[in-house]
């Protein structure tokens, strides 16, 4: 009983295939399109194998490791575009999917006290192996309604001020902070800017440069201009592989410099913006490997790594004093820049 | 090139130009359609005598009217570097190269020590002729060395903006300095040393969500521009017209985010006031 729907746009196509009494729901960008009709096969291969008739155990492991290996080769030789199409995935786990599988016990905390709270940016108290920390990140809406709700990861002013919040809290008690970047910019809404959109993410960096306790940032899909920067000041930033991390997105770079929308591969690979191209920079610390075909092939595996990077870079700064962590966060961002002195 | 180009492209005005300039040029007002020659317009510090429209003027035209002349230009050696190799339409290189010939500045902002009223004062202004005025690496370690020339001197830092945001020729870098700019400014916050931000028009983009927003006190020129999102983008966003006087100076006065709005024959004197009620002190100076 193998139920196939699957439809094809220019950028994606869906395969939905109610295998072992689970949904699997695979989506394949266009450039995946040779695993697409891998996976067709296997489906077609197991419907057989379920009818009884013939012992299929070989053609599913030889499938299963063309699989693999076909794999290997899209993943290993991916454009700057095609990372950012990744890190756009509409499965790739989110904020509160890494929080769940991260934290034992988490407590969101709603509310910038000002005036509402906002759904694209979540944060809250949790517990990793028995350390607390206050995690904040950009959340995005699993399907189509939560997208609606969680407003695409576009936070308004309340969401920075939340977060800032938030922050102040941690300061107080002395609980280590940890961000999950992940957003295409603050929302250009007329009334983000009525109520100071600019003023929210500047003043976060400025009290984030002088928090008493570290701030950990990780990008984990989108990292789009003061909008994720507005949580991503810190001691240390890393970004999972498939991540882009730059001033502004590849389309709306192509608009505005070669005014077309169609330019945005040649504004994705002259932006630079890549994991390996940030840490080549040196404006981020690390890059945490994603499993092969990206965080959403396999989330728990991604989950996993995540939360040991944590553990260990909390490790690193636990000791140090908010006169070093603040002296230090003063000299990494001081050395940001590139320019000629003559 | 001619005095009345440079003008209408909002270029800056160098005090060693102002003798060589004709007064038979027009300038028409943008706002009220009016003519005047130059020499009325820089009389009444480019200001339309008619309906009071501010024109955009440069960093020295600023440091003219603050400082008057005598002024020492701090941190000039310091240039933009296309370490990208950026190319779109046309390479870093050639728009850099352009926005030096024709604004005869070194980048998109320019640092001035000088005196108010016997009280020194560091500005930090920005020319919209640069490339319109955006922020790379640049921009940012001239505030970060102003911050710590400030904190040297114990001297009060403004910064007058005028920008349409951040450099995208210099990408990840450009989007750094709001991290950078913000974390010297609060560096400068810890030592006690008043910071004005003064936002002329246009002030957009990552400039306003980094410095221009961080002022001890916030003010600006008439009817600005002042935002994050472009009006253009907004518009296209939530796919309806905006409001009259919307991201206006006198908006962002009414929902709290300026502590005033200031005329420009009114600004040396209201920056008099203001460094009075902060005195530094002497010995440091
Ligand atoms: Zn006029």
């Amino acid at each position: 009983m193998i139920f196939f729907f699957g439809y094809s746009t220019d950028r994606l196509s869906f395969l939905i295939s109610p295998l072992i009494n689970r949904l699997i729901i695979m989506v394949f960008l266009d450039f995946e399109q040779p695993l697409e009709s891998l996976y067709e096969q296997l489906e077609t291969l197991q419907k057989l194998g379920a009818e009884g008739d013939i012992d299929i155990t070989d053609k599913v492991k030889e499938l299963e490791s063309t699989i693999k290996k076909k794999k290997k080769e899209i993943y290993t030789e991916l454009t700057r575009w095609q990372k950012v199409q990744l890190s756009r995935h509409p499965s790739r786990p989110y904020t509160l999917y890494y929080i769940n599988q991260i934290c034992k016990r988490f407590t969101e905390l709603h509310g910038d006290r000002k005036f509402g709270d906002d759904k694209a940016i979540v944060g809250g108290l949790g517990t990793i192996d028995g350390t607390t920390v206050m995690i904040i990140g950009h959340q995005k809406g699993v399907n189509t309604k939560m997208r609606q709700y969680r407003n695409f990861g576009m936070a308004n002013p309340e969401g920075y001020r939340k977060a800032q919040r938030l922050m102040k809290m941690a300061e107080k008690f002395n609980i280590p902070v940890v961000c999950l970047i992940d957003t295409p910019g603050a929302f250009p809404g007329l009334e983000a800017e009525e109520r100071g959109q600019a003023e929210a993410i500047a003043t976060n960096l400025f009290e984030m440069a002088q928090l008493k306790v570290p701030i950990l940032c990780y990008v984990i899909g989108e990292g789009a201009s003061g909008g994720a920067l507005g949580i991503g000041l810190g001691d240390r930033t890393y970004m999972l592989e498939f991540t882009w991390y730059t001033v502004i997105s590849p389309e709306s770079c192509s608009s505005i410099l070669w005014r077309t929308w169609d330019n945005k591969e040649q504004a994705a690979e002259a932006l630079k913006l890549t994991s390996e191209d940030m840490l080549s920079f040196e404006l981020i610390d690390g890059i945490i490997q994603e499993p092969i075909g990206g965080a959403h092939s396999d989330p728990e595996k991604m989950a996993k790594a995540l939360k040991k990077h944590i553990k260990a870079t909390l490790a690193e700064v636990a000791d140090m004093t908010p006169d070093e962590l603040i002296n230090n966060r003063l000299e990494k961002y001081d050395g940001m820049g590139r320019f000629v002195e003559a | 090139m001619g005095w009345f180009k440079r003008l209408r492209e909002g270029i800056q005005t160098q005090t060693s130009d102002k003798k060589e300039v004709p007064d038979g040029f027009w300038q028409k007002c943008k706002s009220c359609g009016g003519t005047f020659t130059i020499l009325e317009l820089e009389k009444n510090l480019f200001v339309c005598p008619d309906c009071d429209y501010h024109f955009r003027i440069g960093s020295h035209d600023y440091f003219n009217i603050i400082f008057g002349s005598r002024y020492k230009l701090l941190f000039d050696n310091i240039t933009s570097l296309n370490f990208l190799e950026w190319t779109d339409l046309k390479s870093y290189d050639d728009r850099l190269e352009s926005a030096k010939e024709l604004t005869s500045l070194s980048d998109a902002i320019s640092v001035a020590v000088g005196k108010v009223n016997r009280k020194p004062l560091v500005i930090a202004a920005m020319d919209f002729s640069f490339i319109g005025g955006s922020m790379g690496s640049v921009v940012g370690e001239k505030i970060a060395r102003s911050v710590d020339y400030c904190i040297e001197h114990r001297t009060p830092l403004m910064i007058i903006s005028k920008s349409g945001g951040a450099r995208m020729m210099e990408s990840a870098f450009s989007l750094m300095q709001l991290a950078k700019t913000s974390t010297k400014l609060a560096q400068l916050s810890r030592e006690a040393i008043p910071y004005f931000s003064f936002l002329t028009d246009p002030t957009t983009g990552g400039v306003t969500a980094s410095f221009a927003m961080l002022g001890d006190i916030n003010f600006s020129e008439p009817k600005a521009l002042i935002g994050f999102a472009g009006p253009r983008v907004i518009k296209e966003t939530i796919k309806k017209d905006l409001p009259e006087g919307f991201q206006r100076s006198e908006f962002l006065l009414d929902h709290g985010f300026l502590d005033f709005i200031i005329h420009r024959s009114e600004l040396k004197d209201r920056l008099n006031e203001l460094l009075s009620y902060f005195p530094m002190d002497k010995a440091a100076q």
